[in-house]
């Protein structure tokens, strides 16, 4: 494994093919990782596959990442392997509901299930994708379900209708309330006021 | 006839195939009996894996992992144990990583057994089946006295493993070993050198190196087509550098290739079962089998009841669960199935912000399109076989 001089050394190869496209490049618990614009991100993977010394051929993962407090909310992030060189590398670009992000299918044809489950799991839209579908969830699925904003036990339930003789969709209905176990310590964890803390400042 | 008035055939292989392993729905496009294209619609076992660990503590996440490929359990766990550890920035103790390596061990024999069986009964042998299973009874008892499941052990944990194992377990697993290597045998003896056998996977689902690269396969698929690259010797983890074994690298790319590693690889993980077993009975396999501080890994149950502060410790690692420093980490294994890996992204809390898994059989089954276009529709149940999926992690 690529220790982190020469991923150093390969952050400043890849900053001096790159130039200005890369906006950030960060080395942390031994990994690689870089930033670029979603108009560049074909281009960087280009770059990252075919340079002769870094050889980036392997896609391992493309994931979206929800940051709900963020103008651009969502992170795409992408991993690859050099076999060459044995190391790995983080390239993440930041999309949002509405503006697409290019494809990585013609670089990586692997990519294509990656895209099409981010797209599933977060609703981010990929430019250019040969067939974009859903691919986890249930036929005709509404909603993009690991977004921070839906809620876990989800909005509809399935079951069996005798009558109908075929499965039925209804809202959720839980038996009990959902229970969120808040264990975080009050003294170093959570933002809200505990019952009693309006006291102290009045 | 009119050539216009000819069309593609498509038709529905599973969800209730047998040869689907489980739950997978392939819609093919025919023509005749040649295969066009192949749509795999998955996700029927999809169950919210990475959005419920996002709700869970760490320690709780643990058992979701035993859930995805429910064959090797053990060896997914492993990989959400190390990104866990490698934010928390500590390492499990010398007895606890060789006890990981012992049991992502047994996961791979149970895994590759299963694997090598299954698709021989995909392809029309009946007995293998029941012979691997026999094996696999015992390695899912050693799994048991280990961790008191068969299946979803929750065993490995961050920091280190859940429980020792006691000294007769370690001898049942070494006395074990060469009655291993007879199973394998006589499975080889069945189907290696079988005509019928051959004739349904030489040359069939050929993978080419460089489309294996491209298109993320890993484990044996990208073995099979030549690579040297296994993680457990090209990135080590947990100490497999200091193991003794060989990597089998196949020529061709196909089926048949894959099942011949998957029966080396079966022999290749006895031999570092054995060392295992070894150095588990040898000083340098003493000591503690998790981190001690009591700031990760509860402490004891009997230092519990005398100590006030492992008492306290107890109390908190078992309601808040303990606070990873923010950033993130990609931990890859080298899982029987190829490379699976946790993404983990941490906000400083006590729970995971993101977990993504990437699993081995999603990367494989995404390339069943290109592997298996122009073969016959016999050989689809060969080729699928092949590439070893189970559903519980490609769907998650």
């Amino acid at each position: 494994m690529a220790d982190t001089e020469s991923l150093e050394d390969l952050a400043s190869h890849i900053a001096g093919h790159l130039g200005d496209r890369v906006q950030n490049s960060v080395i942390a618990y031994g990994e690689l990782t870089i930033t670029v614009d979603p108009v560049d991100i074909v281009q960087t993977l280009r770059f990252l596959r075919d340079d002769a010394r870094l050889q980036f051929v392997c896609i391992i993962d493309v994931c979206g990442v929800d940051y709900p407090s963020r103008r651009r909310r969502f992170d795409v992030v992408y991993h690859l392997l050099s076999p060459r060189q044995n190391a790995r590398i983080r390239v993440k670009v930041e999309a949002d509901e509405n503006t697409a992000v290019p494809s990585a299918v013609e670089v990586f044809p692997g990519a294509d299930w990656f895209e099409r489950e981010a797209y599933d799991l977060y609703g981010i839209l990929f430019a250019n994708h040969p067939d974009l579908r859903r691919i986890l969830t249930d036929y005709g699925f509404k909603g993009h379900p690991l977004r921070k904003d839906f809620p876990l036990t989800g909005y509809v339930e399935v079951r069996y209708d005798n009558d109908l003789g075929r499965v039925v969709y209804e809202p959720v209905k839980l038996q009990q309330e959902f229970r969120n176990f808040d264990f975080l310590s009050p003294w170093e964890g959570p933002e809200y006021n505990l019952p009693g803390d309006e006291k102290a400042s009045s | 006839m009119s050539e216009a008035d000819i069309r593609n055939f498509n038709v529905n292989f599973g969800p209730q195939h047998p040869a689907a392993h489980g739950v997978l729905r392939l819609v093919l496009e025919l023509d005749g009996e040649v295969v066009k294209r192949v749509d795999p619609h998955i996700g029927l076992l999809h169950r919210g894996t990475e959005k419920l660990i996002e709700h869970k503590t760490y320690l709780q996440a643990v058992p979701y992992f035993d859930r995805l490929d429910y064959v090797a359990p053990m060896n997914q766990e492993h990989a959400f144990a190390l990104a866990t550890e490698r934010l928390l920035g500590i390492e499990a103790p010398k007895r606890g990583q060789i006890i990981r390596v012992l049991y992502s061990e047994i996961g791979r024999i149970l895994s590759h057994l299963l694997h090598v069986v299954t698709h021989a009964l995909d392809v029309g042998a009946l007995t293998p089946p029941l012979w691997g299973f026999e094996a696999r009874e015992v390695l899912m008892c050693f799994y048991e006295r280990a961790s008191g499941a068969r299946m979803h052990a929750a065993y490995f944990r961050p920091g280190g493993v859940h429980e020792d194992l006691p000294p007769q377990l370690i001898e049942d697993i070494y006395n074990y070993c060469d009655p291993l290597i007879q199973v394998c045998d006589d499975l080889e003896g069945l189907l290696t050198g079988s005509r019928i056998f051959q004739q349904r996977c030489v040359d069939i689902g050929v993978v080419t190196l460089d489309e294996a690269w491209r298109r993320g396969f890993s484990g044996i698929v990208l073995r099979s087509a030549g690579a040297r690259w296994d993680l457990r010797k090209s990135q080590p983890y947990d100490g497999y550098e200091t193991y003794d074994f060989d990597i089998p690298v196949g020529k061709n790319g196909d089926v048949y290739d894959r099942y011949l590693l998957h029966m080396d690889e079966m022999r290749q993980s006895v031999r570092i079962m054995k060392q295992c077993c070894e150095r588990l009975n040898s000083p340098e396999g003493a000591g503690p089998i998790s981190a001690q501080e009591g700031k990760v890994v509860p402490p004891r149950r009997s230092q519990m009841k005398r100590s006030m502060e492992a008492l306290i410790h107890h109390f908190k690692l078992y309601t808040e669960g303990y606070h990873v420093p923010a950033g993130e980490v990609y931990a890859p294994v080298e899982a029987p199935k190829g490379e699976f890996g946790v993404y983990l992204v941490s906000d400083g809390t006590n729970k995971p912000y993101r977990c993504k898994i990437r699993p081995p059989g999603f990367v494989h089954l995404a390339g069943l399109d290109s592997i298996s276009r122009g073969h016959m529709l016999a050989d689809m149940s060969s080729v699928l076989g092949s590439i070893d999926v189970v559903f519980g992690e490609v769907d998650r």
